[in-house]
């Protein structure tokens, strides 16, 4: 070892907790995890079990009945969670991480007592829904409306692609309580079960099989006052606080299944033999493993880097639009290089490139599409924002 | 009931050894070490009685700086305090001098049991439990397989596992040194809530004085046994790759089973 020190954002807390969340993987969710792929879900009790291990409170005051941690135990749970191969499965376990922050930070004692404990305890299942059929990426233009009643709120309206949807306890919606555009948004925290409230069937996807994807109907649902979160017509900004440690995960998602795929192909062509000798012995393949690691070294770096700073509390709204878009898009070129090395045997569901390929597709389009992204940035640029 | 657990920190034992340039020991440096695998069965037993008799787990480990990671997962895992003995003057001593220095520290505890594996996954002397038994003037057990906590607390129904298959089941009076064998339980996973308290944990650093010890009766200076060599050993000769389909292969081999090898 060196010397000279250099900057090292994981250490031996870190260690012990990739230890725990890699054995939760290796012995409760991987003997499991083609079958809930093949089903379309994973068991609720995976929700409980993970709690119990304090997978689902990181990040969380103790108060709030989570277990603390920096931004980089969460990256390190989500890379080891990542490591099931699954990624409907990690976004699935993990949709309390959109559905809860902004309860967390602008939530009153009473609301984090009944929407947020219960949640990283494992007994309810929480999901956040913003965008609608009629509007993903332009969040300021939904139209899923809330009009005041007395102490409560009648809603009306739709949401479509909302992760854990069919089977949320409880959903942290966006609704227009107020004028058009950014100013008339509120969260609202919906629970199942209430009047007027209901979901569609598991909708069926290209990738993330294990997640369960819903829409939602709002049909003159009475939801009480008491379940706002934060003042009214404040949403828009609390919508957008979210988006930073929600696109971070996607980043971190991107990475690690990025990784698993360029470990595969790894040692798929170490093994694999053609034309008499290994796969990893034709420069062609040898030349494209060093691009796809390269690519996965150079995303995940920057991804630390991003998180470094923002568990220093500076702004990074511009780099985690770039990490994102960024990652993505390396996911996307090594998880097909991946099905590439494999040839025919990528292509069937037996082997995980298959299912890793498939996944990665949702990346640069959940949390902000890529587009989107790249219009953050260009407008950080050109120093828009402040017009 | 307030039992103390002996762990060693090890060498990974997937990891690749290499021999160290002094020839006495391995190259450290980059190796991935973690707590000796039969230690975790000992530590999860002592947390499922101190849980059950409402204790507490003293987790006590003889080694260098790295040695606090392993301390640190096993207050994590619910130890509630550690003693490491990670004075110079104890480092490089035999099982005698280790543990001499082990039955120190375990005496100022007061502990009602010690509990430990039954050997290191490294150097594999399977005798400094024996040592700590003899030091303290405890009764001891060795490849310990099942172990119960009798009624009062003053006795325990041990398990072990003896040459051919058969079993001893005996009772040894308390204070005694348990040394169990891997498989006796499941160990727990670290819950992160436990890893982030574990933080907040003591860890002791008592010095040979401290104990009660001198210098010269610890580390390198109290050994009887001094380390020569350690080598990998030369690669031997006569194996034969099987040629042929499976089948073949599996005639050949019952063949050579039978007849060469003469075991079947």
């Amino acid at each position: 070892m060196s010397g000279e020190t250099y900057q090292r954002y994981f250490g031996s807390q870190h260690r012990l907790v990739r230890e725990t969340v890699r054995s939760f993987v290796r012995d409760e969710i991987l003997p499991h995890v083609d079958a809930w792929e093949e089903a379309g879900s994973f068991p609720r009790r995976l929700y409980r079990r993970a709690a119990e291990l304090g997978i689902l409170g990181v990040g969380y005051p103790e108060t709030c009945g989570g277990v603390g941690g920096d931004v980089f135990t969460g990256i390190a749970v989500a890379e080891e969670l990542t490591g099931s191969g699954s990624g409907g499965l990690v976004a699935g376990l993990g949709s309390h991480h959109i559905a809860l922050p902004p309860i967390v930070r602008h939530g009153s004692d009473e609301q984090k007592r009944r929407f947020v404990a219960p949640v990283l305890a494992g007994e309810r299942i929480a999901a956040l829904a913003v965008t609608e059929p009629d509007a993903g990426s332009d969040v300021a233009g939904l139209r899923t409306t809330a009009v005041r009643d007395g102490e409560a709120y009648v809603v009306n309206g739709s949401k479509s692609f909302i992760t854990s949807g069919c089977r949320a306890d409880q959903v942290t919606v966006a609704v227009r309580t107020g004028g058009p555009g950014a100013a008339g948004i509120s969260l609202l925290v919906v629970e199942a079960g209430t009047p007027g409230y209901s979901t569609s069937p598991p909708m069926k996807k290209m990738g993330w099989w294990a997640s369960d994807t819903a829409q939602l109907f709002f049909d003159d649902c009475r939801v009480p006052v008491a379940n706002r979160i934060g003042p009214e017509n404040a949403g828009f900004k609390l919508l957008m606080e979210n988006f930073q440690s929600e696109r971070l995960q996607m980043v971190v998602i991107a990475n690690a299944t990025a990784r698993l795929a360029l470990d595969e192909a790894l040692r798929y062509a170490a093994e694999r033999r053609a034309f008499g000798r290994p796969l990893a012995d034709f420069q062609v393949i040898r030349h494209r493993l060093a691009d796809m690691a390269t690519e996965v070294t150079i995303s995940r770096e920057f991804a630390y880097r991003v998180a470094a700073k923002i568990q220093a509390g500076v702004d990074q709204v511009m780099e985690v639009s770039m990490a994102k878009s960024f990652a993505a898009a390396v996911c996307e070129r090594v998880t097909h290089a991946a099905v590439q090395i494999f040839g025919g045997y990528g292509y069937v569901r037996e082997y995980p490139v298959e299912r890793l390929f498939r996944d990665g597709r949702i990346l640069s389009i959940g949390g902000g599409t890529s587009e989107i992204m790249k219009e953050i940035i260009a407008k950080r640029l050109l120093a828009e924002d402040e017009k | 009931m307030r039992i103390a657990v002996c762990i060693k920190q090890v060498p990974d034992t997937e990891a690749r050894l290499r021999v160290r340039k002094d020839g006495l020991w391995v190259e450290e440096e980059d190796l991935p070490f973690v707590i000796n695998e039969s230690d975790n069965y000992a530590l999860e037993e002592a947390l499922t009685i101190a849980e059950k008799t409402a204790g507490e787990v003293v987790v006590v480990s003889l080694g260098p700086e790295r040695v606090k990671d392993a301390l640190r997962k096993a207050l994590a895992l619910g130890a509630s305090r550690a003693v490491h003995l990670a004075e110079e003057a104890f480092q490089g001593g035999d099982a005698l001098a280790t543990g001499r220095a082990l039955a120190a520290a375990i005496a100022g505890q007061e502990v009602d049991l010690v509990l430990t594996g039954s050997q290191s996954d490294d150097v594999g002397y399977g005798a400094t439990g024996s040592v700590i038994a003899g030091h303290l003037g405890w009764p001891h057990a060795w490849l310990v397989m099942g172990l119960e906590i009798e009624e009062g607390g003053t006795s325990a129904r041990v398990t072990r596992e003896m040459e051919s298959g058969m079993n001893e089941i005996f009772r040894l009076q308390l204070p005694a040194v348990i040394e169990v064998q891997a498989g006796i339980n499941h160990p727990r996973y670290a819950s992160l809530k436990g890893i982030m308290a574990a933080k907040r944990k003591p860890i002791e650093r008592p010095s040979p004085a401290d104990l009660g010890l001198e210098a010269s009766q610890i580390g390198a200076a109290g050994s009887r046994l001094e380390v020569l060599e350690v080598a990998f050993p030369d690669s031997g000769e006569g194996a034969e790759m099987l040629e042929g389909d499976a089948a073949t292969m599996a005639r050949t081999l019952v063949e050579k089973l039978q007849r060469e090898a003469r075991v079947l």
